[in-house]
């Protein structure tokens, strides 16, 4: 009953313009989180968070180690719970709809909001081209258009042109940062509509963050992005909105520009100015 | 430095002990390939892998039902100890921290323990007694049950080392937990199950006692399931035992060809490991 | 059906309740894991059943001897007078006999892997150990008949019958089979499941151990007896219950070499008989209900000393170390 995958009779994005990187106050919120807390055991990592991420946005989470934002990431597509001990509870809304409500099956929200880790995940037994189709041939769908559809994913995650000659080989003989292209791609190829990117540049070297960057930059057009990341000059260059968490709790949202510039409260700009963390 | 003097003596002293110790062990191994390979080979012919056993004094003996009947019952151990150790080995892997999962884990080591021979008194009262008679089918069984604990512990070791980043990268494109379990995890693990199953294949391709009163032995050409089989290792047993000069060959001859089968095995499941390894 | 949004891979919500079942809600997942318990309960269940069916088979002759039993002397199908005394001599004697001979090279021979051999040598020899384990019971049997019992007799016992004859354990005429011949082969046998569980446990030793006692000056031997036997000693005492249990139920090498007669001698020139080589020879011949369960009843004595001592084995190296493959074979 399920065709996923597949490319979309009709792109969502097509035909809107491109919102201006600097204007983004009109945009819609694709995703809320509202009272979310998590545990791992008997400790709870997240204590409350309310937020709103807009759509074809780029929204960073910035904190220091262990404040939660990667908890508050899994969260959103349920990966949280993955983890052995791991609960949360609260809401999370996806175009309005709780994913966490009765119900709802996790890996349904899963195809919709895609991720990418922090190290490059690649399957190893897998072909750089069954690496793009996996989410599809995983599932056990047929897809039509096989060639068309994996060659757009590479080309979204800007990965074509380095691999188009060399499908056949293993995943895992990529580079680190073609690698996490690869599993960006692999995340595009379901065509999600949001993308949750965990620290996807902390094993990369400059010049591979700085094409990630750029990708994130591009997709942003598209889709709605989360990107959690501990480098602040990162969070500036590419996010629209950035959330600063300490300790679990939100303590700042704002446009990136202001956050960065006007902070409202003194733990942010400790944080920011690198007094902690 | 006296005191000095006598602890390194000491020192050299334990330390050729222990390389002693070493070659002691392996000098039972070199005579016994030694012996089999040489006896073995005189006693090969052709007619060792076409003929049915004949009475002493008939020529051209040969053992092609044990060979075979070996094969087939490898084969249904497989079959009865393969599918349920490597499901109950992911179970372990996946889910089995707990106290269900503490108490399989235990009863698959302490069943790993248990003599063979008990085995085979186990699955005589409960499959020849029940069938009325000797059958290949209850020596496989016999067989599948002791492989299962080897192969249920191997395969939670072998998907437990396969890292979770893996899993966590087919969840978030939203497979479900099992296919990620089958088709990524099993997948990337089964090189390592496939050794351990070389391995235990190996160990119970050999084994003679649990056969003895389960698939019994047949002088005559057989591969119903339900009628007694022969099989290399109890061949070797009855041959080894008789007073006659030509079954002794004979029994030489199985056990190289057994020794061999289980060597080739072990050799492979190390080159399978070895070439898995560097990455 | 809310046709096009399910197609494009959307949420159709609200769906039917999906119960929350040990925290999955993804109908498969629930049924993959409910399978793979079962087969996990497989293991379970055969144990269970293995031990129920084997008291079940013993029930006669628990009934007719009691406990007694393990003390009777006499082992006679004719008059149906059946006692297991002469069988668990044997087998306590060999297995025994096995240890003293094999615990000591065992660990020798496990030091050297684990501490003194270079990088290169360990994994040839620690293949070749381990063949030692994957030759075949009926194999060492075989060539326990034509080499190792001549070559006990003419160049072991012999000598030793002249030198100490007067002793009651070297009594009696060299025969080659009996039960030295049966404690050799099964010293041979457990030898890999020894040595192999050792490495093991000794290779868990934190090197930081070794290392502190290497900056005091000691040397290689001392570190070794002064460091790691000590915080590996629970660990080898498993190894040796683990060799123990194998020696125990070891069956076609012994009953080929040991010389299967019910008689219980102090000489280990003389043949024995063990419990395993009492079942493997007889168990098909038994004619009468209460033969047979006598044999099932020995072997219910055997999977009850051989369940505690692995029990205990696996509690005792659980601790410390993974198991390595050969230690599993029983």
């Amino acid at each position: 009953m399920m065709f996923l995958g597949g490319p979309r009779r009709e792109d969502p994005a097509q035909g809107r313009e491109a919102a201006p990187r600097s204007a983004p106050a009109q945009a819609v919120e694709k995703l809320r989180a509202e009272g979310l807390k998590a545990w791992f055991g008997a400790t709870l990592a997240l204590k409350g968070i309310s937020l709103g991420m807009k759509e074809r946005r780029v929204t960073a989470i910035i904190g220091p180690s262990g404040c939660g934002k990667s908890t508050f990431l899994r969260c959103l597509n349920r990966m949280h719970e993955v983890a052995a001990g791991a609960r949360a509870e609260g809401r999370v809304l996806l175009d309005g709809v709780d994913i966490y409500g009765r119900g709802v099956d996790p890996v349904q929200v899963r195809r919709r909001v895609g991720m990418v880790f922090q190290k490059p995940n690649p399957f190893p037994t897998m072909s750089i081209r069954d690496n793009v189709l996996a989410g599809a041939k995983l599932n056990g769908v047929r897809l039509r258009e096989e060639d068309a559809l994996f060659e757009k994913a590479l080309r979204r995650a800007a990965l074509w042109e380095e691999v188009k000659d060399v499908l056949a080989r293993s995943g895992a003989s990529l580079s680190g940062g073609q690698q996490q292209r690869l599993c960006s791609a692999r995340a595009l190829a379901l065509d999600p509509e949001v993308l949750l990117m965990d620290e996807p540049c902390s094993a990369l070297d400059p010049i591979a963050t700085a094409r990630v960057e750029e990708l994130i930059h591009e997709l942003a057009e598209r889709l709605t992005i989360v990107i959690v990341t501990h480098n602040m000059q990162q969070a500036a260059r590419v996010s629209h909105y950035t959330a600063f968490l300490y300790l679990g709790e939100l303590v700042e949202y704002d446009e990136t520009d202001v956050l960065f510039t006007k902070p409202q409260n003194p733990r942010t700009e400790e944080y920011i100015t690198g007094r902690f963390g | 430095m006296d005191r000095y003097r006598r602890r390194s003596a000491i020192d050299r002293l334990a330390k050729a002990a222990c390389v002693a110790a070493v070659l002691l062990a392996l000098v039972p191994l070199a005579s016994l390939l030694a012996y089999v390979a040489a006896k073995g080979v005189s006693g090969l012919s052709l007619s060792f892998f076409t003929g049915l056993p004949k009475p002493v004094g008939e020529p051209d003996g040969g053992m092609v039902n044990a060979v075979t009947g070996t094969l087939v019952l490898v084969g249904l151990a497989c079959l009865f100890g393969v599918p349920p150790g490597v499901m109950a080995g992911i179970y372990l892997a996946e889910f089995g921290d707990n106290r269900f999962g503490k108490a399989v884990r235990f009863s698959a080591d302490v069943l790993s323990g248990v003599p063979s021979i008990v085995v085979g008194i186990f699955v005589y009262t409960l499959l020849v007694l029940w069938m009325r008679g000797f059958s290949a089918l209850a020596g496989g069984v016999a067989l599948g049950i002791i492989m299962l604990p080897t192969v249920t512990r191997t395969t939670e070791e072998l998907v437990r080392m396969v890292p979770d980043s893996l899993r966590e990268a087919a969840l978030a494109l939203g497979v479900p937990r099992w296919k990620a379990i089958v088709r990524v995890v099993l997948r990337t693990a089964a090189p390592g199950i496939l050794t351990g199953l070389m391995l235990a294949v190996a160990r119970v391709a050999g084994e003679t006692a649990p056969l003895l009163f389960t698939a019994f032995n047949n002088r005559f050409w057989s591969i119903d399931l339900s009628q007694p089989m022969a099989s290399m290792p109890v061949q070797i047993f009855t041959y080894a035992v008789s007073p006659y000069e030509e079954w002794h060959r004979q029994a030489w001859a199985a056990a190289l060809v057994l020794v061999a089968m289980v060597l080739a095995l072990n050799a492979g499941a190390r080159l399978l490991l070895h070439r898995r390894a560097p990455r | 059906m809310a046709v096009s949004v399910t197609a494009l891979g959307r949420l159709s919500l609200p769906r039917r309740l999906a119960p929350a079942f040990w925290g999955e809600a993804h109908l498969g997942d629930r049924a993959f894991r409910l399978c793979t318990a079962a087969f996990a309960a497989g293991a379970l269940l055969t144990l269970a059943a293995l031990a129920l069916q084997m008291t079940r088979a013993s029930a006669l002759s628990l009934r007719r001897f009691g406990p007694g039993f393990v003390l009777g002397t006499e082992w006679d199908p004719v008059r149906e007078s059946f006692g297991a005394l002469p069988f668990l001599f044997g087998t306590v004697v060999s297995s025994a006999l096995a240890l003293l001979i094999a615990v000591p090279v065992s660990l020798g021979a496990a030091i050297f892997l684990s501490e003194l051999a270079p990088g290169w040598l360990r994994s040839p020899i620690g293949f070749l150990l381990e063949l030692l384990a994957a030759i075949p019971s009926v194999v060492y049997g075989l060539w326990g008949i034509f080499v190792l019992a001549p070559w006990l007799r003419d160049t072991v016992q012999r000598p030793l019958s002249g030198a100490l004859g007067g002793l009651p354990f070297f009594s009696g005429t060299p025969r080659g089979f009996g039960m030295m011949a049966g404690g050799l082969i099964l010293a041979i046998m457990v030898l890999p499941t020894i040595a192999s569980v050792s490495r093991e446990v000794m290779r868990a030793v934190p090197v930081g151990l070794r290392e502190a006692a290497l900056a005091l000056g000691a040397t290689r031997w001392e570190t070794v007896r002064h460091s790691v036997l000590p915080s590996a000693r629970s660990g080898l005492v498993g190894a040796i219950i683990l060799g123990l249990g194998r020696a125990l139920g070891e069956t076609m090498a012994v009953t080929m070499v040991i010389g299967n007669r019910a008689e219980i001698s102090a000489s280990l020139f003389e043949p024995g008989y063990t419990m395993a080589s009492v079942i493997a020879n007889e168990f098909t011949e038994a004619a009468g209900d209460l033969y047979l369960s006598s044999l099932a009843e020995i072997g219910l004595l055997l999977f009850g000393v051989t369940l505690l001592l692995n029990a205990l084995a696996r509690l005792l190296v659980w601790r410390i170390a993974r198991l390595p493959d050969g230690a599993r074979r029983a």
